[in-house]
């Protein structure tokens, strides 16, 4: 059982977050993780979310919107079901970051911060992801792909299109 | 804490230690330029461009967050520095909208005072600026986005200063934006609003045109007006407020209201109230020529000399006939200390009664008598900043009196102040208060009683006896309490609870009461039991240079009652709507002479035989004294043709009656020396010179229409009134003290007849009507669920 | 998954126990995992801190994250006795452009991390400590997050650990993306629920730091290195490095090299070998054009400046910085214009936005880089992006104005001539796009 009532969460998540916001010295701490669990599962940090999670960690729905709108990872839009992150940053960049960015937007047909029209994929230029040594690299929603070239990415979106593809969470 | 030694551009300075270099600079007379540092607020560093060089540190320091030490040696103006500060200016010039011909802030912008300063003009970006809508927030409060700075200064006032938290930093980078809380998405227009008790300190703060202010906004310009400083009319905090006049073919319009200097009592703070709801006195509703009642019931417009000649006619005839005692006198709260000293006077000694009153908002006459002989024992507004421990019984400062809650915020919040509230709702101080006592419903009367020592009350106190009693232990314990004192406790109540206190020996108290001079009106004797300064009626010599009559008169509901008795001849209302306030049947007036100076036809007007038009406390010169007894001068600010001050009135009237005018003003008698001769090579000066003259008594006072010759009298016979005119003539704040003369008079078996303005934070009384702003601010309110930081219900009138 | 490469110059320390399954608890024990620790709590309570802190100083171990800082110093600084409670906050939030050593740490030896934070809190007397991870980084989270319950389960963690009567808790935490966030006091506000916006120092975090207790805030790179240094010893340590350089450390070789990866090597290895012998020399036979050593904030060095050795003393010689230990390595293809807009692109989309040189002068920056690289720029605009990066250097709120104009510095500095030559060399009528069009709305 949730401490709140008419919670927006799965019960599991909803029992995550109960648990989350007692282990810290103050539980306003448990809010960044909470931001990314609840967009994990609801797709993007809705007005409900911030609402239930000001409720949550008794803060102003304000506070909320400060911190969210703060970290770039975090969205208040929906976004596709598999969420391309391209790095383009400098170590991807030399060895061909920006081609498979081009490549991602001709293959999807849709550009910076967009969604397919079936709502599978959407596409997102990012900054650096931390595989500088096994650039170029993108994440698709948490996974990381490495050492690509154009064909590569073209096997991962019909891996991810038939539903083979990994999703962690 | 100990002093420190250091050096700045080659001068020794000493400050304590701790102090930060950029205040203990400006104490010198060296002012280091900041956008971000607001005093009393956190520290930010953002802005950059209070740089310094310290010797033996790396890089150049934000004097706003370096504590001065001992030896310190620091460089404020040098071609690094500036060079340092001109960059930063370049970078938001960038992207400011140099729209500094038509912005608000234009003359009055520091970040045009910095370019100015630094020469930033050159600009060598090709882009085009970034460009935003306007965004009306709220009724009050305008964002300019692109003016905008990021000092963070308003979000820091709103959330530290106010408590509020209305206001929030969002995105990040070049993208960041403040935001206020509520999005547009979840807005019923699609805009952003704020959601707040729109007190306009953000406004206040901004140092660029970022906030503007719906009153003023695009209405002129800074140099284009005269500033006044006076005494605000709302609240007892008696906040100064900056009115910003402008000519007008009728007369003087009031354009707007700032804490323009923050010279007054009120320090950094300025409420809703006495920012924007001064437009009552530009309302078009006013009346400005005296009206007669007709023999058909119409009221039509007369010249004064008719109007003052009937009343002067009527009122002797009724006097004459009838006698004094069937006459009544209902005075203001929103007139000065001048008039209303007056008004009792021209009562007692030409209408021949003590039948006189006025709307008591908090019971002022049992404070001073339970304070009989005692010495420094009141605290003054200024002492709720600076008090080490505070205890509010009843009341709710943060909608009765801003200026006070503004105060305790920031002692607590600065100064570690202990705050302990005692209340029978959750007000919202509790949020600062160390310990927050929940009385029950109508619990004051046994609270105080069981602080006076009487255990059997404690149930109908509270229901958590173990609170109570701890609650009681710890403000026993604070050596130096002040007791904040709610209108709630009147009489018995009030004296058991000063009693208790008495006990503590450093304890001060402060009786919160409505309006601006609510306590003056007491203060004044505008009241049938008392002369001014609460001085019995019975065995009085200190006002034996004047007759009065010995029996106490009617109290103002007594009044209506013998009007409705067909007991009262004529009833002469100054200021006041109590027909209204005190639900009196329009009926009972029916065979009275009512005569009322009003601004407005307000329901009392209404019944009038004669209404003159009045001038309000915007209008005036004269002193008023606020709730605490901080005794400030009012300056005439507005003007507006056709009306007169109550004074003049009050003086016509007595005229019109064959009163001796030298009796009842002594005016021409203050003249000594110098009729401006000795201005000379100070011409210049002549202000100030006029200031210097007035207060030494020097300054003639011609004619009977000078409230300064009242002021003289007020000074030489109302007991506690031994005020200093240098201190009062300058715009400075004094704290008086008139407590009743020994020996104690018994408190007691009185009719209690406070009734609490209960005004919201948007509505003041019968004037708040007359608010355009205000009504905006309550429709505005209206269209939001309630938070509980405003109570949205009008007052009673 | 990341791959794992080895030459043979490398000093395996801290890479010791990679590629051989040491995230699982069992595997990691069995390789000497848990030992330092209770190597500490053998010293018994009087000695115990004292002991960590001497090995530590005597490693001449400095801070991995870029600062160099001499971490046995760090967290002597801590107060013994304090009111509030004391904290150990392990920074993973690791984000510099060309910086990925943390990752494969994560991922290859998780519990020399949670070692770590326990050595980190019996050296300073906290008993709690927060492992953070920068948001992308989920997978890795759940590999930590496991560790973290393999170690609870065998009582390493928790009441009474390893019999000393000392507890010791360890809370992981994620991030949502913020390069700021690896700032260490943003990193308190971030991890406190706040914007990730720098806290003004003083006071440092050693005093007051995370919810107003003495916090040490480490890399996780330095944290893992602190149970090798204690099982090895300090002086030992300290002599595989160079002077005052002590041991060894992860340095990631990407760009144009034929075996980019994570490489541990002695402090003080020589760079160029680094690049040549190490990495496999430039990718497809080119030549080499510039190197930037450290992460994306270091000033960048031309080919013929690289002759210099990997600590942190010798790099500030050379006029630039060790920095996160991540070397980028440019081939003579580039162009310094589009790889100096690109870097900062990422300051101006990563600064935090609280203060004026840093919010604006990456954002002015940028936008005149944009023009120049899209064909509208003039001489004049080489000069102005000077004058910004000058006046941002030393005068923002938190290093990352720095971390901007620095690298911005170096590019204009030793490349002006690509410049002038690329913006003289734009065809006559070449149409000026906007900025609008550039940047996009709503930017």
């Amino acid at each position: 059982m949730s401490e709140i009532a008419n919670t927006i969460f799965s019960p599991e998540l909803a029992d995550r977050f109960d648990k989350l916001v007692t282990i810290y010295p103050l539980k306003r701490s448990a809010l960044v993780p909470m931001l990314l669990y609840a967009q994990d599962e609801v797709g993007y940090v809705s007005d409900a979310v911030v609402a239930e999670l000001a409720e949550r960690l008794d803060l102003l729905e304000l506070d909320v919107r400060n911190v969210l709108s703060y970290y770039s990872m975090l969205r208040t839009k929906p976004a596709g079901r598999y969420n391309v992150q391209v790095c383009t940053n400098i170590s991807c960049m030399l060895r061909g970051g920006y081609e498979i960015l081009d490549h991602c937007k001709h293959t999807l047909g849709i550009g910076h911060k967009e969604t397919t029209k079936d709502g599978v994929f959407s596409l997102e230029e990012v900054e650096c992801i931390g595989a500088c040594c096994w650039a170029p690299a993108i994440q698709v929603n948490y996974d990381f792909h490495e050492n690509l070239t154009p064909a590569k990415v073209d096997v991962l979106f019909k891996m991810y299109r038939d539903g083979k593809g990994k999703d962690e969470k | 804490m100990a002093d420190v030694k250091f050096i700045v551009d080659g001068k020794q300075l000493t400050a304590p230690a701790g102090t930060l270099l950029i205040d203990a600079c400006k104490s010198s007379g060296i002012e280091i330029p900041a956008f971000c540092y607001y005093p009393g607020l956190s520290l930010q560093a953002a802005c950059r461009m209070c740089v310094v060089r310290i010797e033996k540190m790396p890089k150049l320091q934000t004097a706003c967050t370096t504590p001065v030490t001992e030896g310190m040696v620091v460089a404020t103006e040098t071609p690094e520095i500036a060079q340092a500060r001109k960059a930063t200016l370049q970078l938001l010039l960038g992207n400011h909208p140099l729209d500094c011909p038509v912005c608000d802030a234009g003359g009055e912008c520091e970040l045009q005072d910095m370019t100015f300063k630094y020469g930033a003009a050159d600009s060598f970006y090709a882009e085009p600026k970034n460009h935003r809508e306007e965004q009306k927030w709220s009724p009050v409060v305008y964002f300019d986005r692109p003016r905008c700075i990021l000092c963070y200064r308003c979000v820091r006032m709103c959330g530290e200063g106010m408590d509020v938290f209305a206001l929030g930093i969002q995105n990040r980078g070049s993208s960041s934006v403040i935001a206020p809380n509520i999005p547009a998405e979840l807005s019923p227009d699609h805009l952003a609003h704020v959601d707040c008790e729109q007190c306009g300190m953000c406004i206040d703060a901004c140092p660029v045109g970022a906030l503007t202010s719906g009153t003023y906004r695009y209405k002129t310009r800074p140099w284009e007006m005269n500033h006044v400083g006076t005494v605000c009319t709302h609240c007892g905090d008696g906040c100064k407020t900056t009115l910003g006049v402008r000519s007008t073919s009728d007369g003087s319009e009031i354009v707007r209201g700032d804490n323009r200097d923050k010279s007054g009592i009120n320090g950094d703070f300025l409420c809703n109230k006495g920012r924007y709801a001064f437009d009552f006195a530009n309302n078009e509703n006013r009346i400005t020529q005296p009206l007669v009642r007709q023999p058909n019931g119409e009221l039509k417009p007369v010249s004064w000399e008719v109007a003052l000649d009937y009343v002067g006619k009527e009122l002797r005839q009724r006097r004459d006939a009838r006698g004094g005692k069937s006459i009544g006198v209902i005075g203001s709260n929103r007139i000065t200390n001048e008039e209303a000293y007056l008004l009792q006077k021209f009562a007692r000694t030409v209408l021949g009664t003590n039948n006189i009153d006025h709307h008591r908002t908090a019971d002022y006459v049992s404070f001073a008598q339970a304070l009989a002989g005692q010495k420094d024992r009141t605290a003054s507004l200024r002492d709720t900043l600076t008090a080490p421990a505070i205890l509010i019984v009843g009341g709710d400062p943060t909608i009765q009196a801003p200026g006070t809650a503004w105060n305790i915020r920031t002692n607590v919040r600065n100064n570690r102040g202990r705050l302990y509230v005692a209340n029978s709702a959750e007000i919202k101080l509790r949020r600062q208060a160390k310990s927050f006592l929940r009385l029950a419903p109508f619990g004051y009367s046994a609270f105080a009683s069981y602080l006076a020592g009487n255990a059997a009350s404690a149930s109908e106190a509270a229901t958590d006896i173990n609170a109570l009693s701890t609650f009681r232990d710890t403000i026993k314990a604070e050596e130096k309490l002040l007791i904040l004192i709610g209108s709630e406790l009147r009489g018995q109540d009030l004296k058991a609870l000063i009693d208790f206190g008495l006990t503590i020996p450093g304890a001060k108290f402060a009786l919160i009461s409505d309006y601006a001079n609510s306590r003056g009106a007491a203060d004044m004797g505008l009241l049938p039991d008392m002369l001014p300064g609460y001085t019995p009626l019975a065995g009085n010599t200190t006002f034996a240079e004047y007759d009065t009559p010995s029996a106490p008169g009617l109290d103002l509901l007594e009044i209506f009652e013998a009007a409705g008795k067909g007991e009262l001849s004529a009833l002469y209302v100054v200021g006041s709507n109590p027909v209204t306030r005190y639900g009196i049947d329009p009926e009972s007036l029916k065979d009275t002479f009512v005569v009322v100076q009003e601004m407005f036809l307000t329901e009392t007007a209404a019944l009038a035989d004669v209404i003159l038009p009045a001038a309000n406390l915007y209008e005036k010169s004269g002193s008023v004294t606020n709730s605490y007894g901080d005794l400030q001068l009012v300056k005439k600010a507005g003007d507006r043709a056709g009306v007169r001050s109550d004074f003049e009135m009050i003086v016509r009237i007595a005229d019109k009656m064959g009163a001796n005018m030298q009796a009842l003003v002594p005016f021409g008698k203050g003249t000594r020396a110098d009729m401006g001769q000795s201005r000379g090579a100070q011409s210049g000066e002549a202000d100030r010179h006029s200031v210097w003259l007035t207060a030494n008594n020097l300054e003639p006072k011609l004619s009977p229409f000078d409230p300064f010759a009242i002021l003289d009298e007020i000074q030489r016979l109302v007991p506690g009134y031994n005020l200093l005119r240098l201190q009062l003539l300058s715009g400075n704040d004094q704290h008086l003290q008139p407590a009743a003369p020994a020996p104690l008079v018994q408190v007691g078996s009185r009719r209690d007849l406070v009734l609490p303005a209960n005004d919201s934070l948007f509505t003041s009384g019968t004037l708040g009507r007359y608010s355009t702003m205000l009504s905006d601010l309550q429709h505005n309110e209206s269209l939001r669920p309630p938070t509980g930081l405003t109570q949205i219900e009008t007052a009673a009138d | 998954m990341p791959t794992l490469v080895s030459h043979p110059d490398e000093v395996r320390v801290l890479s010791r126990r990679f590629g051989q399954g040491a995230a699982n608890i069992d595997k990691y024990i069995e390789l000497d995992g848990y030992k330092a620790v209770q190597n500490a709590i053998a010293q018994g309570p009087e000695k115990m801190a004292g002991w960590i802190i001497d090995v530590m100083k005597a490693s001449g171990l400095r801070g991995r994250g870029g600062a160099g800082f001499p971490t046995g110093m760090k967290w002597s600084f801590v107060p013994k006795t304090s009111e509030k409670p004391k904290y150990v906050l392990v920074n993973g939030d690791e984000s510099e452009p060309g910086t990925c050593k943390d990752h494969v740490i994560f991922l290859e030896d998780p519990h020399a991390v949670i070692e770590g934070t326990m050595i980190a809190g019996l050296a300073i007397g906290s008993k709690l400590g927060f492992i953070y991870l920068r948001g992308e980084y989920r997978y890795l989270l759940k590999i930590v997050e496991k560790a973290v319950a393999d170690a609870y389960a065998k009582g390493f963690l928790g009441k009474n650990i390893f019999g000393s009567g000392i507890d010791f808790d360890v809370i992981t935490q994620t991030g949502a993306g913020a390069y700021e966030v690896g700032e260490e006091s943003a990193l308190m506000e971030s991890l406190e629920g706040k914007r990730g916006v720098p806290r003004i120092k003083p006071p440092f975090p050693a005093v007051v730091g995370l919810y107003g207790g003495p916090t040490v805030i480490n890399n996780a790179e330095t944290i893992a290195s602190a149970p090798h240094i204690l099982l090895m010893g300090g002086e030992a340590y300290a002599k595989l490095g160079s002077e005052r350089n002590g041991g060894t450390r992860l340095f990631g070789i990407s760009g144009h090299v034929e075996r980019p990866g994570v490489y541990e090597l002695p402090m003080g290895y020589n760079l160029k070998r680094a690049i040549y012998e190490v990495a496999g020399g430039i990718k497809d036979g080119k030549k080499l054009k510039a190197v930037v050593p450290g992460g994306a904030s270091c000033p960048v060095l031309t080919a013929d400046e690289i002759d210099v050795g990997l600590d942190f003393d010798q790099m500030g010689k050379a006029g630039t910085m060790l920095g996160s230990g991540g070397i980028v390595v440019l081939d003579e293809t580039v162009s310094i214009v589009e790889f100096a807009l690109r870097t900062i692109s990422f300051y101006q989309h990563e600064s935090c936005g609280w203060c004026i040189p840093c919010r604006e002068g990456t954002d002015w920056i940028k936008k005149t880089l944009t023009r120049v690289y899209n064909g509208g720029g003039s001489k004049k605009d080489v000069d102005n992006v000077q004058y910004l990066a000058e006046n941002m250097m030393g005068r923002t709120f938190c290093p990352l104005g720095d971390a901007a104009a620095m690298p911005t510095l170096g590019f204009v500095k030793k490349f002006r001539k690509e410049f002038e030559d690329y913006i003289a060399g734009q065809k006559a009528g070449t149409p000026i796009i906007t900025v609008e069009q550039l940047v996009g709305a709503g930017h």
